[in-house]
């Protein structure tokens, strides 16, 4: 017998054959189900609001509220991240997902502190959200600015 | 002792497992080798205020419940061996501080408790030591937050990914008579085969895992049937089955005799990806579930290797490929019973099978 003398390229070729990969198929469905409910519920939300005798921009903001408290607390009790397991983007996408990456590590690193545990880890997935929304805001500015 | 071939390590008066303990997680329990395991957490937090707490605290009481079922104090002890997935494996540090005796701490990745059995067998062998305790944990939540990403984020995990274990598992190995012999030992090299994505360890930890099995047959002369089992620590199904295939296509067929800790944790149905992974899974299986099966006699010859993906959360988001690294330890019957192998319920459930298969020959 002798060493095992694959090169990376042979190795990385048996790996993709013994790797289970999920359907596509599949998860684009799922995704689009799921990721599709939330936003009938935000549209659903937002006629009831309109209901009300609200406008459509204070219903709105409303309804981007009560979806980010919807996101938070299934986050809390630990629903949200298992509905992802079977939603993927469909729970990602949306403000819930938003919501979900803010309160999960802020229930997590509550542990270290509310300093520098909760408040410096908070953003540790949706910063670079943050980080480059903000970006290109900046860049469309100066866009509008050139054209404009 | 004497190095035999190129890695391996033959003890000429093999150390001897006196005492073996494990405590695991809910999820572990109710798997099935549930029944095995000595205790198990009420849940993720141990009654402690922190995940990593939790670890330290499990740690803290295995080694004291491998100490009580042979009735030993920690002063009889010459030195403990241990580490963890935890940053600069806190987890084992900080328990030590609690024993008045020597401390090394290792990483190994996930092979550590196999690491720490090596070492701690030469030790004894060599005179070093009378009694050592090798142990090792991981805890599911502190380890994911770790090396991904928060436990409650929502992100998708792809079906090769593993569920790290919350366990933790200790033996004394002493120079005493025991139950279960360690003949010989293997050191693995470090392998890496280009796998870069941290999600799929058990892609990237067979072909040490492949290596380090060819290693041990060639410095030994052996052939794979002189065991009754290999088993390897954590590669998960994805991980078994590549390393089927890269001994077949060395001419080496080990599936009848072959499996791996990481599968045989869970239940295909407790939705744990490819299998159990982290340095607690070879850990509990082995001190609970190996070691009474090896010295009851259904098992006589086993070789066991712990695998570890030596990498950082840093390495990986810089684009580095992962490392790998398996031990090997050799485990054999002595034909003795020692009190600390086995719960009592396990133990007496054994026996009686053993007195059924040896009515059934007579």
């Amino acid at each position: 017998m002798s060493q095992i003398d694959k090169t990376q390229e042979e190795y990385n070729e048996l790996v993709k054959k013994h790797q289970p990969t999920d359907s596509k198929v599949k998860n684009f469905f799922s995704a689009y189900l799921v990721g599709g409910l939330i936003c009938l519920l935000g549209q659903i939300i937002i006629e009831l609001l309109l209901g009300t005798g609200l406008s459509l921009t204070e219903a709105s903001s409303y309804t981007g509220l009560i979806l980010i408290v919807v996101g938070a607390v299934l986050t809390g009790f630990g629903v949200y991240d298992e509905l992802a397991q079977f939603a993927g983007g469909g729970t990602i996408i949306p403000i819930t997902g938003f919501a979900n990456a803010i309160v999960a590590p802020a229930m997590e690193y509550r542990q270290e502190g509310y300093i520098l545990g909760l408040g410096k880890q908070i953003y540790s997935i949706a910063g670079p959200v943050l980080t480059y929304g903000i970006l290109s805001a900046f860049l469309i500015g100066v866009i509008k600015l050139l054209i404009g | 002792m004497k190095q035999l071939g190129q890695q391996t390590v033959k003890f000429i008066n093999p150390p001897q497992v006196i005492s073996s303990a494990s405590i695991v997680g809910t999820k572990e329990e109710s798997g099935p080798l549930g029944e095995y395991f000595d205790e198990a957490i009420s849940d993720g937090y141990n009654k402690q205020k922190t995940w990593e707490q939790a670890q330290m605290k499990m740690s803290e009481d295995v080694l004291n419940l491998v100490l009580e079922k042979v009735q030993l104090s920690k002063d009889q002890i010459d030195c403990l061996l241990a580490g963890d997935l935890l940053n600069q494996t806190v987890a084992s540090n900080f328990v030590a501080r609690k024993f008045p005796v020597s401390y090394l701490g290792l990483f190994g990745a996930c092979s550590t408790m196999v690491q720490s059995l090596a070492m701690g067998a030469m030790m004894i062998s060599g005179g070093a030591a009378n009694q050592v305790i090798s142990f090792t944990s991981s805890h599911y939540q502190a380890t994911e937050r770790q090396f991904r990403t928060p436990n409650e984020y929502g992100d998708k995990y792809p079906p090769y990914k593993q569920w790290t274990v919350t366990g933790t598992g200790a033996m004394i190995l002493s120079n005493q008579q025991g139950g279960v012999q360690i003949p010989s030992a293997t050191l693995g090299k470090v392998i890496d085969l280009g796998v870069n994505d941290p999600q799929d360890m058990g892609s990237a930890m067979a072909p040490a895992a492949a290596d380090t099995i060819i290693q041990h047959l060639e410095d030994t002369g052996r052939d794979p049937s002189y065991y009754d089992l290999i088993v390897t620590g954590d590669l998960g199904e994805v991980g078994k089955s590549l390393v089927l295939e890269l001994l077949a296509e060395k001419g080496c067929s080990i599936e009848d005799i072959y499996d791996d800790c990481g599968v045989m944790i869970y239940n295909s149905n407790q939705k744990a990806g490819a299998g159990g992974s982290g340095c607690g899974c070879s850990a509990v299986v082995t001190a609970s579930y190996l070691l009474p099966q090896i010295m009851y006699g259904n098992f006589n010859k086993v070789l066991v290797l712990g695998t570890g993906a030596l990498l950082s959360p840093l390495t990986s988001l810089q684009g580095e490929t992962i490392p790998c690294i398996a031990h090997a330890v050799v485990l054999e019957t002595t034909g003795q019973l020692t009190p600390g192998i086995g719960r009592p319920s396990i133990r007496s459930k054994l026996a009686n099978k053993v007195e059924n298969l040896s009515g059934n020959e007579g």
